[in-house]
């Protein structure tokens, strides 16, 4: 039950929001994996990242992210990655020793909102909420790290195969959460072996590129 | 002069062009290191004994330019570290990677040489005086150094992370440097346990430059063999 | 600010819960414990000495601590978090390293007099070595922490870590020490050294957060 999704008037890309990347590569521990990639986002349109595991998703995501220096090539888009743009990897970036309901308090005090209380709802961890993280299943744990989607509204998701270890209700859930962003005027890349539904294009890496 | 300085090293970091003038250079420098050394011990064999210490003052012809060594040796690090990492110039990493163990063990010897120069003045075996301490800690510098090297699996990641330590470190050195003179002076040791030098005047100056320069030349002689290795075995490393 | 908050808080929070806490100050006791059996129990001899062995014992529980300090982060992707906050990832670091500070090092520190009872320290000495202590102390998180961050990557690297910042140690064991010796001697003015301290804190509070930052950032390059 994800509503659309509407951004601050300040970093309000709606129409405005664009990715333009070009020969881009993706590197892998110095070694430069895939080259010349290139591809145009812009507002309400998801990018898939296909291809096998280690063919460098992973890295290109990075490196869209800020976190990685460029390997080649240039990106043009208006984003601050601090405040613009969501990078949701491989790891959970959950603390074990959490409850849930201090995550998500966490969460919101990093995005500097106030924690409504159907978030645990939304995300189907209604009566988790003094649970501790480290006693949660994988899909519990992948579905609280979409929490800070929710709370952050930022215009550019970045995710890491983001329906690994999620049950179907877990599937759902992103993708409802994924269209309504679009339907905002959110962008979205996203590295997945699967397919993506709410995806719009489609960039093969690794062999076949 | 800084131009040239450029030019010169913008010409040398390739590899192949480095390794051409290294081959070129090699057995020069290695001559060159032991000529120098051989008469830098020739001309201390004959220097008087000193009126206190005896014939045991000539350790300090090894101990001096040692503890001279290790400092240069460091410093060498840190500028072949910033030349890596902020000018990214591709031989730094091998310049300064060579160069550790090559100051580490001059740190060494000097710490060795100066415990053997003092044992017969104090009657032990260590005294905590300013120097030797200071090169103590500069020992423990070169230590982590090259762990932090052995101990990251990936080069490249191992060769920044290092030459950030170096550069941090650098900084380090003057204030420790500064900072253990100070200590020393507040706890006045009861006996007179200073490594004293005798006065310079030619007779210990002249042979003490020359050993110097031989252990500069040998420093840079062993800096410029390891850096030879260590393309080698990059090159290999690249081709399996 | 509030961004600052919530990072030390979380931070402060998961220490105290992983047993850190505990853990840190023990083995200062510990430590304390041990020294008379090297020593010799007489109790004027440890009175003597008893400044200095509390700071090598600070420092050294100190460094102990510091292995738990970025690894945990880097393995579970929270530094990407932080990178990607609105907040520099300098200023990210250094709310971490506050919060390690208020989390650990505050009850190393407050475990000292008890400590120093089991030395036979001077009481009149203690408020002052204290002092020193508070003083020093950021300094020695700060340095640790740029040791820390060079090691992150490295499974175990504990032992690396207290290597590399073993030398940048010495400077403030050296002014730490001679800030609670003054305050034995009676007539030493003890400002000068706490100035000293104070400063070189300072410096460490300004300057560490880089060189941390760029650590962490070739960690995950």
């Amino acid at each position: 039950m994800a509503e659309s999704v509407t951004f601050d008037s300040d970093t309000d890309f709606a129409g405005d929001a664009f990715l333009r990347a070009e020969a881009l590569a993706c590197q892998c521990g110095g070694r430069v994996d895939v080259e010349n990639l290139s591809f145009n986002l812009s507002a309400g349109h998801a990018l898939r990242l296909a291809g096998a595991n280690g063919s460098g998703k992973s890295s290109l995501l990075r490196q869209l992210a800020g976190l990685l220096p460029l390997a080649a090539g240039s990106l043009a888009h208006p984003f601050t990655p601090s405040r613009h743009i969501h990078y949701l990897g491989h790891d959970d970036g959950l603390k074990a020793a959490f409850s849930v309901g201090e995550t998500l308090a966490f969460e919101a005090a990093l995005a500097k909102t106030d924690m409504a209380v159907s978030l645990l709802a939304e995300l189907g961890l209604a009566g988790c909420a003094w649970q501790f993280v480290g006693d949660l299943s994988a899909g519990q744990k992948r579905r609280l790290t979409l929490a800070r989607l929710l709370l952050d509204q930022r215009p550019l998701w970045l995710l890491d195969e983001p329906l690994t270890a999620l049950d179907a209700r877990g599937r759902t859930l992103v993708e409802d959460l994924a269209t309504a962003h679009l339907a905002g005027g959110g962008m979205i890349i996203a590295a997945s072996h699967e397919a993506l539904a709410f995806a719009t294009q489609e960039l093969r890496l690794g062999a076949g590129a | 002069m800084l131009k040239a300085l450029e030019n010169i090293s913008a010409h040398y970091a390739n590899p192949t062009r480095f390794m051409a003038l290294a081959a070129k250079w090699h057995a020069p420098l290695w001559g060159l290191a032991a000529l120098c050394l051989a008469y830098g011990l020739y001309r201390v064999a004959y220097v008087p004994d000193d009126y206190q210490q005896g014939a045991t003052v000539k350790i300090m012809f090894v101990h001096v330019p040692a503890a001279w060594m290790a400092l240069f040796g460091y410093s060498f690090i840190f500028f072949a570290s910033v030349a890596a990492l902020v000018f990214r110039h591709p031989l730094g990493h091998v310049a300064a990677r060579a160069a550790a163990p090559v100051g580490a063990v001059f740190t060494l010897i000097a710490l060795v040489t100066g415990s053997l120069w003092g044992q017969p003045m104090w009657g032990t075996w260590w005294v905590w005086d300013a120097r030797l301490t200071s090169v103590l800690v500069l020992f423990f510098i070169y230590l982590g150094y090259i762990a932090l090297w052995q101990a990251i699996d990936e080069p490249t990641r191992a060769a920044r992370a290092a030459s950030l330590l170096a550069i941090v470190g650098f900084i380090n050195v003057p204030i420790v440097k500064f900072s253990v003179d100070w200590w020393n002076t507040l706890h006045q040791p009861a006996s007179v346990s200073r490594l004293a030098r005798p006065a310079l005047h030619a007779d210990f100056l002249y042979p003490l430059l020359i050993m110097g320069l031989g252990f500069l030349l040998l420093f840079l002689a062993l800096t410029l063999t390891r850096m030879q290795m260590e393309i080698l075995r990059q090159k290999l490393r690249r081709r399996s | 600010m509030s961004l600052f908050m919530t990072l030390c808080g979380a931070h402060i929070r998961l220490a105290w819960r992983g047993g850190q806490t505990v853990l840190a100050v023990s083995f200062l006791f510990i430590a304390v414990t041990l020294l008379p059996f090297g020593l010799g129990p007489e109790l004027k001899l440890l009175r003597a000495l008893a400044p200095g062995l509390l700071w090598v014992v600070l420092a050294i529980s100190l460094l102990t601590t510091l292995d738990k300090l970025f690894q945990a982060d880097f393995e579970d992707g929270t530094l990407d978090r932080l990178r990607l906050l609105p907040l520099a990832f300098e200023a990210a670091l250094l709310a971490k390293l506050c919060g390690h500070f208020l989390a650990l090092v505050l009850p190393l520190i407050l475990s000292v007099p008890l400590a120093g009872l089991l030395l036979n320290i001077d009481g009149a000495r203690l408020p002052l070595l204290l002092a020193a202590m508070v003083c020093g102390a950021p300094a020695l998180v700060m340095l640790g922490g740029i040791g820390a961050g060079l090691a992150v990557s490295v499974r175990r690297g504990g032992l690396l870590t207290v290597l590399i910042a073993m030398p940048f140690y010495v400077p403030v064991l050296i002014f730490g020490a001679a800030a609670s010796q003054a305050a034995l001697a009676t007539g030493t003015a003890l400002w000068p050294y706490l100035g000293i301290l104070a400063a070189l804190s300072a410096a460490t509070i300004l300057l560490a957060p880089f060189a941390i930052a760029a650590a962490l950032r070739v960690a995950q390059d």
